[in-house]
Formats: C-alpha cells, structure tokens, sequence
C-alpha cells in the first residue's frame, strides 16, 4: 500500500517520462561495440547479417528442388542417424536452417547494429486514479439502487437458489463416465467373476490349442485363455473378459512347490496362475524358471509361484490369485472352479 | 622275413614307422573331421564323435559340471539336456563361463563348430534330449510373419522386449538382446529354456509357431529406421531422454548466444 502511495506520489511530483517510455540510464557505463566505432566491422556485420537471410531464401529454393527432384523411396545414409528416407531429412533440413537463419539474422542484426544502449522503461501506476474508482462505486450503487436488489428479497433469494442448483446436474453425470453393470457390483465382485468355471478347457492364447499334462515339460511355460473366450467376446463385444481371463501355466518339480492357495490344484507340478498383476493390473509373463519368480514389468512387483504366489518384492500387496486345475476325460487340462480371489488391481480394496 | 628282422632297427626304419603314424593319424583325424555336424547330430553319430566330444568335456567342462556330467555345487547337471542345449550354450559363447555371474554372457565361441557337435553329440549320448534343430525346423521362409508378430507379443515380448532388443529381470538377471540370434539358437532357446527362460515345447508352440517368430525375429533384425536414430528402439522413454538432453541442450546454447553482448 505504502508503495502505490509513494508511486503516485513520485508520479505527481515528477515530470511524466518522455513520450516514447524510457530514458538512458546513466549509472551504466556505455561500452561501444567494435562496429560502432569500425565503419568497416558494421560493413561487415552487414553483409553477415544479409547473408544468413540469403542463405535462408536459398534454402526454400532447396526445399522445392527436393520436394520434385528426389524419389519418395531414395534413402541415404547420414553417419550417427543412419539410413534415412532421403526427401524426409532434405525437406526438414531445408525447412529448418531456413526459418533459424531468419532468427539467427535478426539475432546478428539486433545484436551488432541496432542501438545496444541500456535503458530504463518506467511503469505506469497500477492502479486508476481515484476519480476512476470513485466513478466505478458509484455506478455500482446506483446499478444496484435502480434494479432494486436489494430491495426485492424473494428475487434476489430465488436467482441465487436457481444459480447453485443449475451446476449440479452437470456434476452428477459425471458418475455416468464408469456404467455400472446389471445388478449394481462393486469393482471387486466384478474382478471376481471371470470366464473360469468348472470343466472350462484351458487354451494358449492366440493359438487356442488344447493343452495336456505332458504337452509342458518341466521348466515352461504357456500363456494361456479360457476355451469359450472369443465367443464370449464375440457377444459381449469388449477386451474385458480377455484381460480378466487372462492367466499363465508354468511347470516345476512337484518337490520345488512351497505351498499352494488350495490342497491339490496343481496337476503333478503343473500351476495356473492369473497374469493381470495385482498392483495396477499389467500383464506379467516375466517368469525365471529357476528362481519360480514373476517379475511384473511397470513397477517390478515379484510373486513367489512356487510359495502360493506371494509378494516377494515391489508394490503389490496381495498375492496373486492361483486357478485350480484338473484333468477331463479327454486328457486336457481344465478349470476346477473360478477364480477363488479376484484378479487384477487392487485399487477397490486401498480406497 | 628275414631281410625285414635284419634291417629292423636301422634308422631309416624309424624314419619311415613315424612317417606312416603320421599319415595315419592324421588321415584319420582328417576323416573324423569331415563329418558335418548335421550328419553328426543325427542317429549315425559316429563313436569317434562322442569320444572326441567326451576329451573335450574332460578338459573343459569337467572342473565345474563334474567328470560323470551329474553337476556340482557350481554347476547344473548336463544329462539329459540334450544336444540343443549345449549347441545352444556354446555357438553363443556363453559356456564355457569366463567368470561366475548371476548369469552366463554371450561373447565370441571358445568352441569351432566340428567341436562344438563333438560335445553336443557327447551329452546327448549320456541321455536323451532334445536335439539340434535340423535345416528344414529352421526354415522359416514361408511363414506368416504378421503371424509371428503375434506370437511374439505373447510369448516373447514380455522379457526380450517388443522390437526383441532385450530387457531386465530381478536381480541383475536379464533377458538378452535377440538381434544377433540364428534361427537356429532361437529354435534351442525356446525347447531347452537356457538359465532363466522357460521352456517353449512344440506341443504348445508347435513348429509352424516358432517358425513364425523365427521369420518376425529376422524381420526384426532386418528392419530399417525410416525416421532416424532407432535410440535402441525403446520407445518413449529414450526419445524423451534425447530430447530433453540434446535438443533442449541445442536450445539453451542458441538461448545462451542470443543473451552474449556483441563486442
């Protein structure tokens, strides 16, 4: 406040700056340049400065003969970039050096011959003058006066209710951005309930071949699909049975396994385990045969497979969810129930 | 017979016995050597094979894997990994191991390719397992590429990266960079699961499928950079690292040259 006053103050008691705005400074000593006192260094900053926006016209000219002369397909070879399309670096390098050659000249220009002398611009006061403010007031009050606000009540009592209530629609159908499905469920009943059911075939994904017991030998590992999986995703038309479906076998010693999330659902070594990571939910397939580790790529989650799936290193904070698996009458491994914990991230269960 | 006893010991006799040793030994090593490592590798492995492969072992890969193959402390145990596996680990230079690690490097082959089917066929003869890819398992010329693409970002992706350029597992393990791999190597890797890599049977990435990524792994291999500078094809994040070093350090110098006073 002390500030504005002393300003305008300043401003009263001193003659306005000059018209243009500013004035030398006279506390900062003046060193002139070697093309101010060298006819011959400005002749020369001159023609430097002129040449770069030659240089610029001539490149344009260059653009244009590229842009007709070379085949869409030519590549050449540019040592540290390698083997590029040879009229997509000739348009961008002529293209480029022109409009900074038009910088770099104006640069030189303002740089070498312009004035270089230090000035000082004064500011005008921020604030109106009094007689303004006074002004502004008194057209408030009498705006006020005149459209009788103040007087009507039930008016002025109705436009604010009408005003808070008009926004909250507006609020309201943001909740439509997620659509619940039929009956209501929360994010954890829907990651919950997959494909996976009694009897349901396990496939590779994107082959969807039948697997059997002896088909993994000790040591790998299949990324695998539930059988009925493309005509579900045929009917419901979406990736969301895909991605919570989604699960890994892999095969060790049947001595090797620590524990399991149930008695008996391995088949002779054989494990089942979802692939949607517990942490945020990124496939992971990072499997070291010799360690039984996952590792999870986005944040380097690590489930132990061989002790139950359990959290060995990184963020995650539940196990990962183990599929029991049997044995049809045909010979091919199949689901032995659903999932018994949801899969996939764990965001409903932090809120 | 007389005339031969009388003049048995003369110098010259001895001359012409090494002579003949010579000759014979070496024809014979010549003859050994000839055999092809595809011939080789199949059911008519010659016994001259697996000894030779058998010496090899004794002063190479014995100290660690020990002398009847059945493993130490230091070292798993060979029998029953078959030829691919040993193919696998030696035409990449990764066995012998130079130095113990948490896993074994690939460099330049201690082994030349006669010496390396010798030791694999040596191994398989103890029991068997799975066998060097022959010519025709390898020959991806006719398969679906785009096929491959998928296959790939199924089964591979996840440690050896999209574009195949490798990545990192726990502990300072890591999956290898497969812009070097032969088709052949590649074939070993996915049914012997070297080190951390799981096993990839052909029961459920039958051959037509591993022919496929073999064919989009080559393409991989092959594949131009139209815009430039690849940054090891790693996407965003070394895109990002370039353009915040070097080009906003390019900026910063013309924002610097700008602010300089002339002289």
């Amino acid at each position: 406040m002390t500030d504005i006053s002393t300003s305008s103050e300043h401003d009263h008691g001193e003659n306005a700056p000059a018209k243009l705005g500013y004035s030398p400074v006279a506390d900062i000593p003046h060193r002139p340049r070697v093309a101010d006192t060298d006819p011959k260094a400005a002749r020369r900053a001159e023609r430097q400065v002129a040449s770069m926006f030659m240089l610029s016209m001539l490149l344009v000219v260059l653009f244009f003969v590229a842009y007709v002369a070379i085949d869409k397909s030519a590549t050449v070879y540019i040592p540290v970039f390698g083997v590029v399309g040879a009229m997509n670096i000739a348009l961008g390098f002529t293209m480029g050096a022109a409009i900074f050659l038009i910088g770099a000249g104006a640069i030189q220009w303002a740089k070498k011959l312009m004035p270089d002398v230090e000035v000082v611009q004064e500011r005008h006061d921020l604030s109106s003058p009094t007689a303004a403010k006074n002004e502004a007031a008194a057209n408030y009050e009498r705006g006020k006066e005149e459209s009788g606000f103040a007087r009507f009540k039930i008016i002025r009592r109705t436009l604010i209710g009408a005003m808070v209530l008009f926004p909250i629609p507006l609020i309201v159908m943001l909740r439509d951005l997620w659509v619940s499905p039929p009956g209501n469920p929360s994010p954890s009943e829907l990651l919950a309930t997959t494909l996976w059911a009694d009897g349901i075939r396990v496939v590779t994904d994107a082959t969807y071949l039948p697997i059997r017991p002896e088909d993994i030998p000790v040591g790998g590992l299949v990324s695998a699909a539930p059988a009925d999986l493309m005509e579900v995703q045929e009917l419901e038309g979406n990736l969301d049975a895909r991605g919570k479906a989604a699960i890994i076998l892999v095969r060790m010693d049947p001595s090797e396994i620590v524990s399991q999330q149930g008695d008996g659902w391995d088949i002779q070594g054989i494990l089942a385990y979802s692939k949607i990571c517990t942490h945020v939910g990124c496939p992971i397939a990072l499997y070291e045969q010799r360690t039984h580790h996952i590792l999870c790529p986005c944040h380097q989650s690590t489930f132990d497979l061989a002790d139950s799936g359990q959290v060995v290193f990184g963020p995650a904070a539940r196990r990962m969810p183990q599929l029991p698996i049997g044995v049809d009458a045909e010979g091919y491994i199949v689901a032995k129930a659903p999932f018994a914990e949801p899969v996939g991230p764990s965001f409903w269960e932090r809120g | 017979m007389k005339f031969l006893a009388a003049r048995r010991r003369q110098p010259v006799v001895a001359l012409a016995m090494l002579l003949f040793a010579l000759v014979a030994v070496g024809g014979g090593y010549a003859a050994v050597g000839t055999v092809r490592p595809a011939e080789a590798a199949g059911a008519a492995s010659s016994q001259t094979q697996v000894e030779m492969g058998k010496q090899l072992y004794l002063q190479g890969c014995s100290s660690c894997h020990s002398l009847q193959s059945q493993g130490s402390t230091r070292a798993p145990t060979l029998i029953g990994v078959g030829a691919a596996a040993v193919d696998f680990q030696v035409s990449t230079g990764r066995m012998p191991l130079a130095a113990p690690g948490v896993q074994a490097v690939p460099g330049p082959r201690q082994y030349n390719e006669e010496q390396t089917a010798a030791l694999a066929a040596y191994i398989a003869s103890l029991a068997p397992g799975p066998a060097i890819p022959n010519a025709e398992q390898v020959d991806f010329a006719s398969a679906d590429v785009a096929e491959g693409g998928v296959l790939f970002r199924v089964n591979c992706q996840q440690c050896h990266q999209a574009a195949g350029q490798g990545g990192a597992l726990t502990q300072g393990k890591y999956a290898p960079s497969l812009m070097d791999s032969t088709p052949t190597q590649m074939y070993e890797a996915m049914i012997t699961g070297p080190e951390s890599m799981p096993i990839f049977s052909d029961a459920t990435l039958p051959e037509e499928n591993k022919k496929a990524i073999m064919a989009y792994v080559d393409y991989l291999q092959n594949a131009s950079d139209p815009g430039g500078l690849s940054l090891g094809r790693l996407g965003p994040v070394t895109e990002g690292l370039f353009l915040w070093t070097a080009v906003f350090g390019a900026l910063i110098a013309v924002a610097v040259w700008i602010g300089i006073k002339a002289r």
